[in-house]
């Protein structure tokens, strides 16, 4: 039943063809300079989980174990897809603008709560609950952010350049990513690691809360977006959006063939790329850990402008060519890429070897004619087993040659990720455009994407294969390759009025 | 085309009834084991992951074996 609002013509008469480039861009930085703070709070709770545990969690208490664990995992698989569901139908019901307002302020505001919660010596296991809690928000604002951000944007662009306007919003996660990342080298490098260890991790926590503040007036002075007014004009909102995107079996087909068709594939690359390649390179191939993130870092830098490239793109060829090319690349691609990155860290001949004793530590340095060093550590624990620890530093030549082969795994998952907001949007209809585009999209990135690390490290070990990891998102993106070239209908270019 | 789509209809109800049973066969032996993080791991696989994969894939299949995404 509709409301009883008399259906009058919109009075704002917008044409988002006609749309002011000034105002467009406005709505662009605003979306996504709010996006970004977020990723970068979600992340930096990742980036410092060691750091944490020691603050909050008492060793070798199961109960801490558990809450860590549920820190972890719960606020990517199950808080985000519920943030989703949450925010999605309020961002339907009462606003997409004031719906990711809400989601900043509660991510910001938890983020720098977590600056100021006392430590495990001081209030308890009082202090593990808080954080959970605090982490568990962090991944329910996060879940009804993206949607918001890319509803808002496209719902503003012109039909002809959607693609290329939402790709600033696909950037933002790899940005987050590569800001929490310098925040948190910036911080130990000027205070210390020990400092940072004991207090100086609170830093980047609590600058969230002053970028949290400027994002928020940045966005509070934005206009809600046009499509969105002109439905409450009339009067043709979503009563139950939740009900609607589950109940009409034309949007939940819709739900299922995104899910399948496009997001999963797209979430295990963007994780792999991202996330599994550093564990393949510090893990598998022992390259020393800062070197390796430094490389990682570039090749994100590098190759983050392709997420509006790929994005354009696909406004001239289509979303769904783009989004398969890059599927289908990686899919063929995956293996040669990370046989090569195994190939040019071995490369070397070994020229020299020096054996020393360092404080009961038998320390073995390997230097190659290529500049490679290789240090491999015995330790003998008290019971007489030894272990034995390799660290790479690779040679220059092969720190190129890493950088080429992550770029060219990113590169993939920009073709796959650049257009998704642009199609998710032009899937569903505007009434419930928040609700139906967020679940997908959260519960496929994080329950598949998310995994995707977790699992190819777990294929790795269990198998003892350099490379079974990567099956694991080369048969996810296949998957989603099939389902997508079979059934995916292409929306380059649709017009987003109901 | 709209055949083909129905015969993957089947194979996406096979992937998801076959994932279903891998899930639960792992989840319960990590549910069983010593590990603390194990057994999470397996509550958390076996009660939200594995209804929602498999019930995910099995409703695809289903409407595409039904012919609801046939071109018409």
């Amino acid at each position: 039943m509709q409301p009883a609002t008399p259906v009058s013509p919109p009075s704002t008469n917008y044409d988002n063809n006609a749309v002011d480039k000034r105002k467009l861009w406005r709505v662009i930085t605003a979306s996504s300079v709010g996006t970004v703070i977020e990723w970068y709070d979600f992340y930096i709770f990742g980036s410092l989980a060691i750091i944490l545990s020691e603050q909050f969690f008492p060793p070798g208490n199961p109960t801490a174990a558990f809450l860590s664990t549920l820190a972890t995992f719960g606020a990517g698989f199950v808080a985000r897809p519920f943030g989703a569901v949450v925010f999605g139908r309020l961002g339907d019901r009462i606003g997409r603008k004031y719906t990711f307002l809400l989601t900043l302020l509660l991510m910001g505001g938890s983020t720098f709560a977590i600056a100021l919660i006392p430590g495990y010596a001081v209030i308890g296991t009082l202090a593990p609950a808080l954080l959970v809690t605090l982490r568990i928000v962090q991944g329910l604002a996060l879940g009804g952010e993206y949607g918001g951000a890319a509803t808002y944007v496209a719902e503003h662009a012109p039909d002809n350049q959607r693609g290329r306007y939402t790709s600033y919003i696909q950037t933002t996660a790899t940005v987050g990513l590569l800001v929490s990342i310098g925040v948190i080298l910036g911080c130990q490098a000027w205070l210390g690691k020990t400092v940072f260890a004991d207090w100086g991790w609170r830093l980047p926590f609590a600058l969230s809360g002053i970028l949290v503040v400027v994002s928020y007036f940045i966005r509070r002075n934005m206009d809600e977006s046009p499509l969105f007014a002109e439905l409450k004009q009339q009067g043709t909102l979503s009563k139950s959006p939740l009900r609607e995107s589950f109940s009409d079996p034309k949007n939940l087909r819709l739900m299922l063939i995104a899910m399948f068709g496009a997001i999963v594939g797209q979430g295990a690359l963007w994780h792999t790329a991202q996330f599994y390649s550093p564990i393949f390179v510090t893990k598998i191939l022992n390259v020393e850990f800062v070197t390796a993130n430094q490389l990682v870092a570039v090749a994100l830098l590098l190759a983050t402008p392709f997420y509006v490239i790929f994005g354009a793109l696909s406004d001239r060829l289509g979303r769904k060519a783009v989004m398969m090319t890059g599927l289908l690349l990686a899919v063929i691609g995956y293996y040669p890429i990370y046989h090569g990155m195994d190939s040019v860290v071995a490369a070397g001949t070994l020229t020299s070897q020096s054996v020393q004793n360092v404080d009961g530590k038998k320390i073995e340095t390997l230097q190659y004619d290529n500049g490679k060093v290789v240090t491999n550590t015995t330790t003998v624990a008290a019971g007489g087993q030894s272990t034995v620890k390799s660290e790479v530093q690779p040679a220059t030549a092969t720190k190129f040659w890493l950088i080429a082969l992550i770029f060219i795994q990113v590169l993939f998952a920009t073709m796959a990720y650049g257009p998704i907001a642009a199609f998710l949007v032009e899937l569903f209809p505007t009434k419930i455009r928040y609700t139906s585009l967020s679940i997908p999209y959260h519960f496929a990135n994080g329950v598949f994407g998310g995994c995707s690390p977790f699992v190819a490290t777990w294929l790795a070990s269990m198998t003892g294969s350099k490379f079974a990891g990567i099956y694991y998102p080369m048969g996810l993106a296949a998957l989603t390759f099939v389902v997508g070239m079979v059934f995916l209908k292409e929306t380059k270019g649709k017009k987003l009025r109901d | 085309m709209n055949s083909i789509k129905r015969l993957f209809g089947l194979l996406w109800i096979a992937l998801g009834l076959y994932v279903g049973y891998d899930r639960i066969v792992d989840s319960v032996s990590k549910i069983g084991s010593e590990n603390l993080e194990n057994r999470i791991f397996g509550w958390v696989v076996l009660l939200v992951l594995t209804p929602l994969i498999t019930g995910g894939l099995c409703l695809f299949g289903y409407y595409a074996f039904k012919g609801e995404y046939d071109e018409r």
